[in-house]
């Protein structure tokens, strides 16, 4: 080869040219053959041990998890159990949310392996714990859009990721779902877990079924992986989805449902191409039951739905109602089925779906989206998060991301849960914010928030009676009276982050009451 | 305005979440039972209820009615004593054999209302009718007192009696559901059809009430609220109906404007009892309308 | 209104309230409370408690309530459905509403 480098025009500017090729620095190649590569495969560890030195932890160190297997999760013990048998300390645990079988964080926390948790929700034992004062550093709670926001900016930096998948090859191409074969458990979209595998310093994945390479599609792509670490179960298919979700047969929800999809309908939003998303929660599910008749009448189909996609919203699709389907998290059989087996189904990864530092996020699509609510305040403000007693059983989720990306957001809630009313004057923990909240459909009448007095004309103009926010309120005190505020200490166990990351509001702890 | 009594919502009495949100529902009426839903050890309990949450929680201007259970034991007076000054709009009835029955009871409800001093005859009734003997005595219980708003079919019992069971066409119910059609309308009251227990059967319950619209009556008890819907839909006039019947009085007005005795529409002679089932079209098209009041 | 017995009244679904009156060795209502919402309504339920049970000439029980978010007509109504058992008598009183 004759060339003199340094004598090109140039090229000195070019900083991607690393001297003259040189035969003995290329690594030896390898001649095995696939199967053989696999089998030898360097990222496959034998524990969760071995990948936790693999990857370097250490005592301060920020992890994280992802959700997705919902209550049936068995990895964040699973890692957090050996974490602490290998007795480091300090860390801060960063997932995309927590629930009720993530109890045993309890001890993890008390003995000092757990300094401090972020997370889009908490539920059962651990958030009752934290509400009494578990915790000496606060918990911070984002939405799903917020979290993707921190992350994104680095200042929710993640040394490692533990994520669990029910399907990876030997090389960490990882996914909810795999088309090889039909075993293993199955969770659908990866969403919440995909950009902690692009953004963390470290990556593992933890998976219960391996499957030969290539597992595609893939929703992690093993570029992103670090180490692989095959373990008995990753979760318990029962509590991570159940077959179908069924429609709600509660009259009550059927009846807000029912009133949620003819505030769509004659809200100005439901015209042939529109795009929406339904919270979880009965009432929410139930009113794209109605929305589709309306639909079939009117000759009318969606552009697309997004977010949390369940059974009802792949039916739509499949009967050629919805035409395509943006899912950040499938939350039953039928919805992970679908994304293997549809090809207008799209996996989206967390940013994509609500960010709102990047350069264009899905939520911004919106036409309407239909939320549901713990309480409800007479500014419209939503909590999601906090009890009527104050005590931590909820979670973020998407709520104010969508609520501030979608054209219309609608709230559906009963007006009264027992004896106890979810319109208040003053919600316990502000989630979202009453200026993105459009408007509150109840079992007992419909309010619009005054920032929208032409949504107000044109469902009056549909025969829809509109009240007042503060009318709802009083007809739910007339009936159950006026609830005494709850007692709180002064100290602070819970940081709510807006999706800007800005603080919206902070949780303290309940007082005791014997 | 005519009262429309497309749909009455059964409310077990002894549930207090049921008996909470029994107006949410849009149902026209509302019936709180303490007979057939109440075992025997819980009348005094679903009295107290039922009596507790008349006389305090607001229903709005929805038509109230109480199921007693029947005047041969104490519990009969029992609940009336206790309801009547609760005050329902309707004490309805069950199992109404003869005309006797009614008068036993308004005699009864007579006596209370003179004791409390509420003007006597404040208290409406319905009679349900349950059995063979019931139903071949419908003329004579529907015109038994000026109290009765209406007449009601009780199927369950009825079918029982009849040595038979329901069907989903409901043919073992043509005689009963005519006799008390017909009677309810020769003595100028309501007709309330039975339940369709089969909650789940929404087509069989749609073609249900088709029959019975059809049949005459003004409507049909309900046990689940997502009943209520369907059977409006039903029940309530179409704009084809309201046009018509708009399209028939302002034939009328015009034939009267001119003079003439003789209003034709289409071609077709508009005669006296066309010109009635408009007018009764747009009334109930009307109170149809009507919006969801403030509770 | 003497109270003899032990009296029950109510179930154990959303909405509702058990009363368990008892007689009590002494004058005096002795009144203790389980509330899914006693933060919010528990003076209000014990109020209407000890009202109801003044009304019917209850001076002397071994009250228990265990609440599941009753309406206070529903909390009154089984406290007087628990005396009248507990008192083993039927001479019902009906004097609300209309007089």
């Amino acid at each position: 080869m004759e060339f003199e480098l340094n004598k090109i025009p140039h090229l000195s500017e070019i900083t991607a040219i690393h001297g003259a090729f040189n035969e003995l620095a290329i690594p030896a190649k390898a001649h095995e053959s696939l199967a053989e590569r696999q089998r030898n495969s360097k990222k496959l560890l034998s524990s969760i041990e071995e990948a936790i030195k693999y990857v370097g932890l250490k005592d301060g160190m920020t992890i994280s998890f992802h959700h997705h297997f919902r209550n049936g999760d068995y990895v964040i013990n699973m890692v957090m159990d050996v974490i602490a048998k290998m007795g480091f300390k300090g860390l801060t645990l960063a997932a995309s949310s927590l629930t009720d079988i993530h109890e045993p964080l309890i001890e993890h926390i008390k003995n000092g392996v757990i300094k401090h948790i972020e997370t889009s929700g908490l539920r059962g034992k651990l958030a009752e714990a934290v509400s009494h004062g578990l915790m000496d550093f606060p918990i911070i709670f984002r939405s799903h859009g917020g979290r993707a926001a921190a992350i994104e900016t680095g200042e929710l930096h993640i040394d490692i990721a533990f994520l669990g998948a029910p399907s990876c090859d030997p090389y960490g191409n990882a996914n909810g779902y795999n088309r090889d074969d039909e075993n293993g458990s199955c969770c659908g979209s990866l969403g919440y877990a995909k950009l902690d595998a692009v953004k963390a310093d470290k990556c593992v994945i933890i998976t219960d079924h391996l499957v030969s390479f290539p597992n595609a599609p893939f929703g992690i792509p093993e570029s992103h992986v670090d180490c692989v670490v095959k373990v008995e179960s990753v979760g318990d298919p029962k509590g991570i989805m159940s077959g179908a979700t069924r429609y709600t047969k509660n009259p009550k929800e059927l009846l807000i449902a029912k009133t949620a999809a003819d505030v769509i309908e004659a809200s100005g939003y439901f015209n042939d191409g529109f795009s929406m998303q339904m919270g979880s929660g009965g009432a929410s599910l139930a009113t794209a039951r109605f929305l589709r008749e309306k639909m079939i009448n009117k000759n009318i189909k969606a552009r697309f739905a997004l977010g949390g996609i369940t059974g009802q919203i792949v039916e739509m699709h499949e009967e050629g109602l919805v035409q395509k389907i943006l899912d950040v998290q499938s939350f039953d059989l039928v919805a992970a089925n679908s994304l293997k087996n549809n090809r207008f189904h799209q996996q989206i990864d967390a940013s994509y779906y609500a960010s709102y530092v990047n350069r264009g996020a899905a939520v911004n699509q919106l036409d309407f989206v239909i939320l549901s609510a713990l309480e409800i305040d007479t500014d419209f403000n939503i909590n999601v998060l906090t009890g009527s007693d104050g005590v931590i059983r909820g979670a973020i989720g998407g709520h104010p991301d969508t609520a501030a990306g979608a054209s219309l957001s609608v709230v559906v809630a009963p007006l009264l849960r027992g004896r106890i009313p979810t319109i208040v004057g003053k919600v316990n923990t502000v989630v979202t914010p009453g200026c993105t909240v459009d408007v509150v459909v109840t079992d007992q009448g419909v309010a619009v928030n005054p920032r929208r007095p032409e949504i107000k004309e044109r469902l009056e103009a549909a025969g829809i009676p509109v009240f007042t926010i503060d009318q709802l309120r009083a007809r739910a005190e007339r009936i159950v009276g006026v609830p005494e505020p709850i007692q709180y200490e002064d100290r602070v166990v819970g940081v709510v982050m807006y999706r800007d990351n800005s603080v919206i509001d902070v949780i303290r702890q309940v007082k005791e009451i014997d | 305005m005519p009262r429309l009594r497309r749909s009455m919502l059964f409310v077990p009495g002894n549930n207090p979440g049921m008996i909470r949100d029994a107006h949410i529902y849009g149902s026209d009426s509302i019936m709180f039972d303490l007979e057939d839903s109440v075992s025997i050890n819980e009348k005094d309990a679903a009295r107290y209820l039922v009596y507790k949450a008349l006389t305090s929680l607001k229903y709005g201007k929805k038509e109230l009615v109480v199921r007693i259970n029947a005047l041969d034991t104490r519990l009969g007076i029992d609940d009336l004593e206790a309801m009547v000054r609760a005050q329902p709009h309707v004490i309805r009835l069950p199992k109404t054999e003869t005309a006797k029955d009614v008068i036993d009871c308004e005699r009864e409800i007579a006596r209370i209302e003179a004791e409390i001093g509420l003007p006597v005859g404040t208290t409406k009734m319905m009679a349900a009718i349950e059995s063979a003997q019931g139903v071949l005595n419908a003329y004579e219980i529907a015109k038994s007192s000026s109290r009765l708003i209406g007449i009601a079919l009780g199927a369950e019992d009825y079918v029982t009696d009849l040595k038979t069971t329901r069907s989903p066409e409901g043919v073992e119910l043509l005689f009963a559901r005519s006799m008390i059609v017909n009677a309810a309308r020769a003595a100028g009251i309501a007709a309330l059809d039975t339940v369709y227990s089969d909650v789940n059967n929404e087509a069989g319950f749609r073609a249900e009430a088709e029959l019975i619209k059809k049949l005459g009556f003004d409507g049909k008890s309900v046990i689940n609220p997502r009943q209520i819907q369907p059977l409006h839909d039903i029940f309530n006039p179409t704009e084809k109906d309201i046009a018509k019947a708009k399209a028939i009085m302002a034939a009328i007005a015009e034939a009267e404007a001119r003079g003439s005795g003789v209003a034709s529409l289409n071609g077709k002679m508009i005669d006296k009892p066309i010109v009635e089932r408009a007018k009764y079209m747009l009334e109930r098209a009307a109170a149809t309308s009507i919006p969801i009041e403030e509770v | 209104m003497q109270i003899v017995t032990t009296g029950v009244a109510g179930t154990m679904e959303s909405s509702d309230i058990i009363i368990r009156i008892e007689p009590n060795d002494q004058e005096g209502i002795e009144l203790s409370i389980d509330s899914s919402v006693m933060q919010q309504f528990g003076k209000q339920i014990e109020k209407v408690i000890r009202k109801t049970l003044f009304d019917l000439g209850v001076t002397s029980a071994v009250v228990s309530a265990v609440d599941k978010g009753a309406l206070d007509c529903t909390i009154a109504a089984r406290v007087s459905t628990a005396a009248y058992r507990a008192s083993e008598r039927t001479d019902y009183v009906w004097n609300g509403g209309v007089n």
